[in-house]
């Protein structure tokens, strides 16, 4: 299972926190600040599992992270998953911001933050992998904003 | 565009426009009184502005910040009926509310309003909402309705896929609240879908259920080697869009392999057979040219290649594919991608355990040394240690070590201990030469004093003490390692109690006599802490002793103010005591309070428990139990040495000061001489028991018994006989038991011409410290006669019941007046846990089904030990018929291994137990496996059994 999704950039400001264990909002942050740490201090071309830090799960967790020039993306997993399973599926997710907002940046998952979580709904549903086939994920996100759009053309 | 106004409103608190902490904290406030006077303020707002203020709340909640309103106008978006509106409610509820029970109700009443709308976008909504938040209120809403929605005939495939996901988390929060029922038959037919999706959500949920309830889901099984086998064996091309990179469905064929990974090999003949074509074309396929350079395609394909590998381990049944599996493994460590190497790493860590990949895996390690000294990452690092860990035996373990130590000395402080507690485990549990496991010892000591905790130093002086014939090397070890000007303070503590007992060995060397070596240890002792200096006291009386010749100097430093007159209480005591023993006692007295500490009782190493404790249990004992489960095959018998278990007792009942010494302390009995002695100590029953130099008071300084005989472990595996003799008294036993009831005849011969008077023999259970509230073991008896005349014998009664496992056995204390004098005598009772066996008969294949059904590492203990009696079968077999157990014939593949089963009967629980005795005549040797579902049975029976042979 997937405890926690968090993405960063290079100077530990979070861009976006998804938990799907509770957490009290203090400790959020704690667990924020440590993986940061935590994967700051690794050069990039070395492998991209970690053990977990102390907050979340133990022995039993793993970090794993990939390093997108400005972003990290981290995903802290229990051993039920697989290592290089879920480092495909953060390129996956990544990919699919990609093809949403036509070369996604920091900026973008600033201000549009809400897509942006409603895109990893589409990948990851309380901690388990809901779909990994890009084109599906896309297509649903389409179908969202042509709703959107609807509606946004009734209000006038 | 309204995006952009949402953008501006963000833009305005991003923090790339604050230049401060203070600024960017100020903004916020600004913008969170703007947002609460816009959703306290008259005008209603419309659906666009709550959405655009919602969205900006939720990012200055990202931004680590409180937010303590808006929830109530966060709910009120989920009974819109704009999607958009609906979508931003849920949205901020799944990220910002937790379990408060007034919201839950209003919005559990939204979520049922979606679920029932029958519109799919909807309900995908209410249905990720359930599972994002998944708490228990929720649980007991919906726990009933989504299995109806996940199975029913027209949902949709993307809300079958969500409700899938969602019954998997409402089942991992509140099992209870998930009734099993129709639904559980259908959902395993989910994975015959022609949606790759929902096979892959369904494949989840049937894994989490299935690890629960494996019956239940055991028809997965043949479903998912059907689908598994249809995906590997198709074009990459047949499942377009679920084809990543090339790689067909890559995670479905992960979750399908992690499935299987539930279950046994499949019995099924074609099933198992369809299964082993799929592993091996996925072996097949990795040894082809890659069909992309992307990294994407390689991990995908591996991801595949490793998770098949994890069930060909699981199954541990084909040598054909396991031996692949190594090899692909091997290839693996020397990959150029760090993350390939670090997962070889981990996979081989548990093929390291089984018994067709052992010594394949021990031919990879020089890669593995050579990963440990050049891996830049020190999660690699780790790994290559847990490796080597696993795959040390005792071919290897001398080079293992020291590999090792060398990493040691530069290992990263994150993983030091973890190396420290693994290097002291190998060091004792292969040392063939004692020498080595000391010189190993205090090079841990040396290297990373600092990380060596308690119980290495503990056990390494156990050890020693049980071993005579490593005194001597291990007294000049100590003695030329203290030379050096800076010692770690362990090795002080190790150097004090090893010369304190063993000093004399070396003494006749002038370079290290009596005065040297207390020299020695005199020179550190006013850098050490508190507790070092206390064991070096009683280091110092125990040379009074030793070396008579030192006394007065050793007076003269008792006597000195800095001792007598310490501010520390527990030195200011112990100086003050040794001095007066010193001055007052006769050479006699003082040769049996200081005399050299007995060996001490055989038990479980507490340093691998401590290994336990730090790795969490399954990582460490999986490994062991596999282990000795792999050697019973591999050699066919018991290992050559006597290494383990058998001759390293573990320090940590006694020296952890668990109060009652569980074996009667072999010390000299209580001495009535003792007048002068009272004067000194004021505890008049440990008076006369040899002193030990330990420092801390957990430190087994006095034994806490009096001596009890040791009531004949010969009465284990039968029930009648002479219990106890000596001049006057004789006792014999006569016993039968049934179930948990059991009753004993004792009969008292009175050997002499005199009566006996006030006669009376006392049955007492004893206590270990954990039934000192509650009663393992009842015994209900009437008093006897009081008068026994000369050469006349008496009976008592003693009715028995167990009431639950127990270790200790109870005593027998008879009082009586011989003469003049009044006598005492304690023996303990017979009365063990296996007197309460039930044999059970059952055929081999149930015999090896149990067997692997309690393969919990707790489940099993294990002893190794030399033959104390000739090693004759029909001797042994009798002994474990006698021993409560059914002897089952034909059961063991090894006709000269002897195995048997029962049911331990107590009042509280019905144990069932397994055993495996396998003799090695060769080695004059033992190995004796019991396996029961209660660890501390398993234990008990393992201890009583192995006093038999």
């Amino acid at each position: 299972m997937i405890q926690a999704i968090l993405v960063f950039n290079n100077h530990g400001k979070p861009r976006l926190v998804r938990f799907y264990q509770h957490f009290p909002e203090e400790i959020q942050q704690q667990i924020v600040r440590e993986t940061f740490h935590l994967v700051l201090k690794r050069d990039d071309n070395i492998c991209n599992f970690l053990e977990g830090g102390s907050l979340i799960g133990g022995s039993d967790y793993k970090l794993i992270y990939r390093h997108y020039a400005t972003l990290y993306f981290v995903f802290c997993v229990d051993s039920s998953e697989s290592e290089l399973g879920i480092l495909d599926l953060i390129q996956v997710f990544v990919e699919t911001l990609d093809k949403c907002f036509e070369n996604v940046c920091e900026l973008d998952l600033i201000f549009h933050m809400d897509k942006v979580h409603y895109i990893l709904q589409e990948v990851v549903m309380g901690g388990m992998v809901l779909e990994t086939n890009m084109n599906e994920i896309v297509a649903q996100i389409e179908a969202q904003n042509r709703l959107e759009k609807s509606e946004g053309g009734a209000l006038g | 565009n309204k995006n952009s106004c949402v953008e501006a409103g963000i833009r305005g608190i991003c923090v790339g426009r604050c230049k401060s902490k203070e600024a960017e904290i100020k903004r916020i406030n600004k913008e969170l009184a703007n947002i609460r006077s816009k959703f306290k303020g008259d005008k209603a707002l419309d659906g666009y502005s709550k959405k655009k203020y919602v969205c900006k709340l939720l990012f200055i909640f990202l931004l680590g910040h409180d937010i303590d309103f808006g929830h109530m106008e966060a709910v009120n978006l989920l009974s819109s009926n704009r999607y958009t509106e609906k979508q931003i409610g849920y949205l901020f509820i799944s990220v910002l509310v937790n379990s408060n029970s007034e919201l839950i109700r209003l919005i559990n009443n939204a979520i049922k309003n979606d679920l029932a709308s029958r519109n799919p976008t909807f309900m995908g909504l209410a249905l990720h909402c359930i599972a994002n938040v998944g708490s228990r209120e929720m649980a007991e809403a919906f726990a009933g309705e989504v299995p109806k929605i996940l199975v029913a005939g027209d949902t949709m495939d993307s809300v079958k896929q969500s409700a899938a996901l969602c019954l998997l988390r409402l089942y991992r929060t509140s099992p209870d609240l998930v009734p099993m029922g129709d639904w559980t038959s259908r959902v395993v037919h989910l994975l015959n879908d022609q949606h790759l999706g929902v096979v892959t959500a369904a494949t989840s949920l049937i894994t989490t259920l299935a690890q629960k309830n494996p019956e239940e889901f055991k028809t997965s099984v043949s479903l998912a080697v059907s689908r598994l086998s249809r995906i590997v064996t198709s074009a990459s091309t047949d499942l377009q869009d679920y084809t990543y990179y090339f790689v067909p469905a890559p995670w479905l064929s992960v979750k399908l392999l992690r499935l299987l990974q539930c279950y046994p090999p499949p019995e099924d003949p074609a099933v198992r057979g369809r299964l082993t074509e799929c592993l091996e074309t996925i072996l097949n396929k990795a040894q082809e040219p890659p069909k992309s350079k992307k990294v994407q395609h390689s991990n995908a394909k591996n991801a595949v290649l490793f998770e098949a590998i994890s069930l060909i381990i699981h199954h541990d049944s084909e040598p054909n594919l396991l031996v692949r599996a190594c090899n692909q493994l091997g290839q693996f460590l020397q990959h150029r991608e760090t993350n390939l190497r670090y997962l070889a790493l981990e996979s081989m860590c548990t093929l390291a355990s089984s018994e067709f990949s052992h010594e394949a895996v021990k031919t990879h390690i020089d890669t593995v040394i050579n990963a440990l000294k050049t891996e830049r990452d020190v999660s690699v690092r780790q790994r290559a240690v847990d490796l080597l860990y696993a795959m040390c035996d005792r071919s290897n373990a001398q080079q293992i070590v020291a590999e090792m130590l060398s990493y040691l000395e530069t290992a990263d402080y994150s993983i030091r201990e973890e190396i420290v507690l693994k290097v002291a485990i190998l060091a004792e549990k292969y040392a063939v030469d004692y020498a080595w496991y000391v010189d190993t010892i205090l090079n841990l000591i040396r290297i990373a004093g600092d990380y060596v905790s308690e119980e290495v130093w503990y056990r390494v002086i156990q050890i020693v003490i049980n071993r005579d014939d490593v005194q001597g090397y291990a007294a000049k070890t100590v003695f030329e390692a203290l030379q050096a000007p800076a010692c770690h303070e362990n090795l002080v503590k190790v150097g004090g109690y090893i010369l304190g007992e063993f000093g004399n060995l070396i003494a006749g060397d002038p370079r290290s006599s009596p005065l040297v070596q207390f020299n020695l240890l005199h020179s550190k002792f006013h850098l050490c802490s508190v507790p070092t200096r206390a064991l070096l006291l009683s280091t110092y009386i125990k040379f009074v002793n030793l070396f008579p010749e030192v006394k007065p100097t050793i007076q003269d430093v008792l006597r000195g103010d800095s001792q007598l007159r310490n501010a520390d209480v527990e030195l200011q005591q112990r100086a003050v005591e040794y001095l007066r023993l010193s001055t007052v006692a006769s050479t006699d007295i003082l040769a049996t309070v200081l005399e050299e500490m007995p060996p001490f009782p055989e038990r479980e190493s507490s340093i691998l428990a401590k290994l336990k404790k730090k790795k969490g249990p399954s990582t460490v004992t999986d490994l062991e139990d596999t282990k000795r489960e792999r050697s019973v095959d591999v050699n066919g018998g018991p290992e050559p040495a006597p290494a383990s278990a058998s001759s390293t007792p573990s320090p940590s009942a006694d020296l952890l000061g668990l109060g009652a010494a569980p074996a009667a302390p072999t010390g000299p009995p209580p001495s009535s001489g003792g007048g002068l002695l009272v004067d000194v100590f004021s505890d008049s029953a440990s008076a006369a028991a040899p002193l030990a130099p330990g420092s801390e008071d957990n430190f087994r300084a006095f034994p806490k018994h009096p001596r009890i005989s040791a009531g004949g472990s010969e009465f284990v595996c039968k029930n009648n006989g002479v219990l106890f003799e000596n001049q006057l008294l004789q006792i014999g036993l006569k016993s039968e038991f049934r179930q948990n009831l059991g009753r004993m005849f004792i009969f008292y011969g009175n050997k002499t011409s005199t009566q006996f008077l006030n006669f009376t023999p006392t049955p007492v259970p004893r206590c270990g410290l954990d039934s000192l509230t509650r009663t393992h073991l009842n015994l209900q008896t009437k008093p006897v006669d009081p008068t026994v005349d000369g050469g006349a014998q008496v009976q008592q009664v003693v009715n028995i019941e167990c009431v639950s496992d127990f270790t200790e056995a109870p005593v027998l204390n008879i009082q009586f007046r011989y003469g003049g004098t009044f006598q005492n005598v304690s023996v303990q009772l017979p009365i063990t846990l296996n007197k309460f066996f039930q044999p059970t008969e059952m055929s081999s294949q149930d015999f090896f089904q149990r067997w692997k059904q309690l393969s919990n590492p707790q489940q099993e203990v294990q002893n190794i030990f030399k033959a104390k009696h000739p090693m004759d079968t029909e001797i042994t077999k009798a002994k474990i018929i006698g021993f409560g157990s059914a002897l089952l014939e034909e059961v063991d593949p090894n006709p000269a291994n002897f195995v048997g089963a029962g049911i331990i009967h107590t009042k509280t629980s019905q144990t069932g137990c397994l055993l495996r005795l396998e003799p090695n005549l060769q080695a004059q040797m033992y190995r004796l496996t019991l396996r029961t579902s209660k660890e501390t049975v398993s234990q008990r029976l393992c201890e009583l059994l192995s006093q038999q042979f």
